[in-house]
């Protein structure tokens, strides 16, 4: 007899990269559900705060709770604190909730992006049950293996697994890094059948949010 | 004459290492995953012949391992194969095949018909009771007229005016349903097989890349290979890219020198020729 099954597995890729004072996310645009295109434009990118943006791949059903979960619980924390969430603070609530569903988790790779306290770029990144690191860059979702050893190899940031821990910002311009975010998605969807359609890139700076579309192969 | 003669093999698969197989899978080891071609292939009759049609996507589950395969096999200079499911079973059937049709059309002096090459399938086919992958369409023009096949892996087979087979199937069985009439120029047929694949290529991940077409008809053959090409590469650096060594932070090093387990003997014999 089959069980039911909870979980699925919406596909899709998801990228985020830290400068120096800017951040840089972006995500494909592709909802799909087996060999099946559900969606050419659905976005994967929640704006969660001021300078604060949660992209995430993996269940959408899981993704679209989990978003509606931490908005609540950031509109609570202002009621509360009398201002808005910061990205680091945003970053231990995020854990705190995956980690609340330990046994039956979310089935969402997030990837959390914005600019600290300070004003320099950061980046988050998670696994589906809360464990969770701040890193100069990470890829999350079923293009991450393709494009991972490439950031890794262009965005000359220190290692995060050198220690002692380094600050891990590219000293990449923000032009380049957007550049080579580009190109590695266009990578990425050649080899990759669920990664494809479109690419939402975010970039947050010091003079707010700004958001770009470009087209990629929809085969 | 006694001393001992191996017999030749009766021919099958040899099952033996399956129980092996099936305790290591149980013990945690995971098996080579194998090539599937995804795929979207279609086949068309009109008035002067067949149409065939093949995506070029070759997946590895969610990766893909070839952007430009080929799927339209070569039979016979009068007829060619479409393949989906596992990319070495359509290989070495197509190729079997066409072996034996190679040495049929020498033995009887005449131009290899399609039924021939449909029932040298389907009894390999039926023969390995669906272990052989192979999800066929077959099409050609001999000297009873055109025909049209589809092949299933258990070894049935059925005669169509038009066909389609693989993951992309449906979404290109919907534009034959919705177009397809008998006495299709060849224009509108390589238009209609080109849309069709474009169709899977678009719709179904399993399918993607190029359209190849092969249009047959009595007497001549023309392999369009690559006839359209509707998925270029949307962006690329325009300053290029360089991997230099250094660029990924090496953490650690350990060199282990060999030298002193390997045993190397100064001017040995030279090999033998």
């Amino acid at each position: 007899m089959a069980r039911f099954d909870p979980y699925e597995n919406n596909g899709g890729t998801c990228v985020a990269v830290a400068g120096a004072d800017y951040c840089v996310v972006a995500a494909d645009t592709r909802l799909s559900v087996g060999y099946s295109i559900l969606s050419r434009d659905h976005s994967k990118i929640a704006q969660l705060a001021d300078k604060c943006v949660l992209a995430s791949s993996g269940f959408q059903g899981d993704i679209k709770a989990l978003q509606k979960a931490l908005a609540a619980k950031e509109l609570v924390y202002e009621h509360n604190n009398n201002k808005k969430m910061s990205c680091p603070a945003m970053a231990q609530l995020l854990s705190n909730t995956l980690y609340y569903k330990r046994f039956f988790p979310y089935y969402a790779f997030n990837v959390l992006a914005g600019l600290d306290t300070q004003g320099k770029g950061c980046v988050f990144t998670y696994d589906a049950v809360g464990s969770y690191e701040r890193t100069g860059y990470s890829a999350q979702g079923t293009g991450s293996a393709l494009m991972m050893p490439v950031l890794d190899n262009q965005l000359k940031s220190p290692s995060p697994l050198l220690l002692p821990a380094r600050d891990a910002v590219t000293p990449l311009s923000e032009s380049d890094a957007v550049d080579l975010v580009k190109d590695v998605f266009a990578s990425a969807t050649e080899r990759d059948i669920y990664t494809g359609d479109r690419l939402e890139i975010v970039v947050i700076n010091s003079s707010g949010t700004c958001r770009e579309c470009i087209e990629l192969r929809k085969d | 004459m006694t001393g001992s003669m191996d017999l030749p093999a009766k021919g099958g698969f040899n099952f033996d290492l399956c129980r092996r197989n099936n305790m290591l899978e149980k013990n945690g080891l995971k098996l080579p995953g194998f090539l599937k071609t995804g795929t979207t292939i279609v086949g068309l009759v009109f008035q002067d012949g067949v149409v065939l049609g093949a995506d070029t996507r070759a997946t590895e589950g969610p990766i893909v391992a070839d952007k430009n395969c080929e799927k339209i096999h070569f039979m016979a200079p009068n007829i060619y194969c479409c393949g989906a499911g596992t990319a070495a079973d359509t290989e070495a059937v197509t190729d079997m095949v066409s072996s034996q049709l190679q040495l049929h059309r020498y033995a009887t002096g005449r131009e290899s018909r399609v039924i021939t090459a449909l029932t040298l399938l389907k009894s390999h086919l039926f023969r390995y009771q669906g272990h052989v992958s192979a999800a066929l369409v077959l099409g050609g023009v001999d000297c009873t007229g055109p025909h049209l096949h589809t092949v299933y892996p258990h070894g049935s087979t059925d005669t169509l005016p038009f066909a389609t087979m693989g993951s992309g199937s449906l979404a290109a069985m919907s534009v034959f349903e919705s177009r397809f009439k008998e006495g299709l120029t060849r224009e509108e047929g390589i238009e209609l097989v080109s849309d069709a694949i474009r169709a899977g290529i678009f719709n179904d991940l399993g399918s993607g890349s190029n359209v190849d077409v092969c249009v047959i008809t009595k007497g001549k053959t023309e392999y369009l290979r690559n006839h359209q090409l509707p998925n270029p590469r949307t962006y690329a650096s325009s300053k290029g890219f360089s991997f230099t060594k250094g660029q990924t932070e090496v953490l650690s090093t350990k060199i282990i020198p060999l030298k002193q387990k390997v045993e190397v003997a100064e001017g040995g014999d030279a090999m033998e020729e």
